[in-house]
């Protein structure tokens, strides 16, 4: 038998909550984190997306300017997180070198390499800061929370687009697994809502365009979804080889049972419309976690609310937990939080280890015309999961044919 | 032009918002890495953003010679006059 892995520490900061409580509270009452954007530059650049899911609580407000100064945004709210996340833990003592980081982002400091470019068109190469390296690799987010945890084990980034945050606890289940760590702070960050990626999500038709109701504008498995909605923030989770949280007598939210990460190899961003990139993931982590599909009593869905995407992961949900699927509550988070991209993986995670260990799902918001070729049990009001052992899955999928799932486990 | 004191006082707030050193800790003769605990990131930040402060130009390899604030502000200072 491998190694148990289990959940013994949580962080967010997101567009429905600046932290863990906050969020889960929020996800619980179902409210949108869609607003408008207040910035010149949208309309400077006449975007044709106006608004977007921006995080709650600005990241100035938790981490002190100087700190700030040196980080790009998305590894601002990798720190925020995960400081979070490490408290909650109540770890004191570790050792540093089986202290392990894997911390996600799909695109990296985009802002900081923007900022740089304009800096150095208008002013000239003396004036692009020095800081702008370590601020603009993807692997920042990892490094600093790496830094200001001290862990010495190794700091991971997987990039994989939207699967990212997902990976993070993929590859964070075998640093335990096989030996390299016995604490892994996983994770996914992202802070792209600039006006330069939204021009070129806009562009591939891949975002809503419900500019006068932004609040509305994410509605995953509704007739009339039209796209996605920019979300930005982190999530962040400990995971600990079970016998190191035993005996330190650590609060366990649940195990986290099984991973696993496929790949299309069907087209660079349309998902495979018979889902089997997907299916074969689903069916993988359920088997890694030793775990049946009639065991499943919930997912929290990576359901985007674009036309195209929903309904392959419904194909997929079919195909690998058969009729036992019509028994599964499932919730799409991204109708209230947007899409956090490479951070979405780790902030579902978040709110899936939530849901097993307060036994209670997240809704899902402007589901008010479900799409009849997806019938899945969507969750609209909260809604209560069984006693006893069960378990929860979470999936995500990115462009480039990227799929991963995670299954979870009630203690 | 500057005085002394006013290229002094514009250091210290240089300082102050790259490092979050208070200002009147920045003294004439405090070393940046020794006393001021400046690292060499902080320390090209800090010349850039006084070039544009002061209008000056501060060469590569004139950097290593800015032991302590009072070599900055005797630099500037002459790069100024």
């Amino acid at each position: 038998m491998p190694r148990k892995v289990v959940i013994t520490g949580l962080g967010a900061t997101t567009p429905i909550g600046g932290d863990v409580p906050t969020m889960w509270a929020n996800s619980l009452k179902g409210v949108s984190g869609a607003r408008t954007i207040e910035a010149d530059w949208v309309q400077q650049y006449e975007l044709p997306v106006t608004f977007a899911a921006q995080i709650a609580v600005p990241a100035s407000e938790v981490l002190s300017r100087v700190e700030a100064k040196r980080m790009d945004p998305s590894t601002q709210f990798a720190v925020v997180a995960s400081r979070e996340a490490w408290r909650d833990s109540g770890i004191e003592d570790v050792d540093k070198d089986r202290l392990a980081v894997a911390f996600a982002t799909g695109i990296g400091g985009v802002w900081t390499l923007l900022d740089a470019w304009d800096t150095l068109r208008e002013k000239g190469p003396r004036r692009v800061l020095p800081m702008t390296v370590p601020m603009l690799m993807p692997n920042g987010p990892a490094a600093a929370v790496s830094l200001d945890l001290g862990a010495r084990a190794g700091a991971h980034t997987p990039v994989s687009a939207c699967a990212s945050g997902t990976e993070a606890l993929h590859q964070g289940l075998e640093l335990i697994r096989s030996g390299k760590a016995d604490v892994v702070v996983c994770g996914g960050a992202e802070a792209a809502i600039h006006p330069m990626p939204i021009a070129a999500f806009a562009s591939m038709h891949a975002l809503s365009r419900r500019n006068d109701e932004p609040e509305l504008a994410s509605r995953p498995y509704d007739t009339n979804r039209d796209g996605f909605v920019m979300g930005e923030g982190a999530g962040a989770i400990v995971l600990e080889a079970e016998e190191h949280a035993l005996a330190r007598g650590a609060r366990i939210y649940a195990e986290l049972a099984g991973t696993s990460v496929t790949a299309d190899a069907y087209h660079i961003t349309a998902p495979d419309p018979e889902g089997l990139g997907a299916t074969r993931a689903l069916k993988a982590a359920l088997f890694d976690a030793r775990a049946q599909a009639e065991d499943v009593v919930h997912v929290n869905a990576h359901a985007t609310s674009t036309p195209v995407g929903d309904k392959p992961e419904y194909t997929a949900l079919r195909a690998a937990l058969g009729s036992h699927l019509d028994q599964v509550a499932v919730s799409a988070t991204k109708s209230q939080t947007g899409h956090l991209l490479g951070a979405s993986g780790a902030v579902e995670a978040v709110m899936t280890v939530l849901a097993l260990h307060e036994r209670k799902t997240p809704v899902t918001i402007n589901l008010d015309d479900q799409d009849p070729e997806i019938p899945l049990d969507v969750v609209t009001s909260p809604r209560d999961l069984p006693s006893g052992d069960i378990v929860a899955l979470s999936n995500s999928f990115g462009f480039g044919g990227h799929n991963a799932v995670i299954v979870l486990r009630s203690v | 032009m500057a005085s002394n004191e006013e290229i002094l006082a514009g250091l210290a707030e240089i300082v102050n918002e790259e490092t979050g050193l208070a200002p009147e800790s920045v003294e004439m003769d405090k070393s940046f890495t020794d006393d001021l605990d400046i690292d060499s990131i902080s320390m090209m930040t800090i010349v850039v953003n006084a070039e544009e402060k002061f209008g000056v130009r501060i060469p590569d390899e004139e950097v290593k010679n800015l032991k302590t604030v009072g070599d900055a502000v005797t630099f500037i200072s002459g790069a100024q006059s």
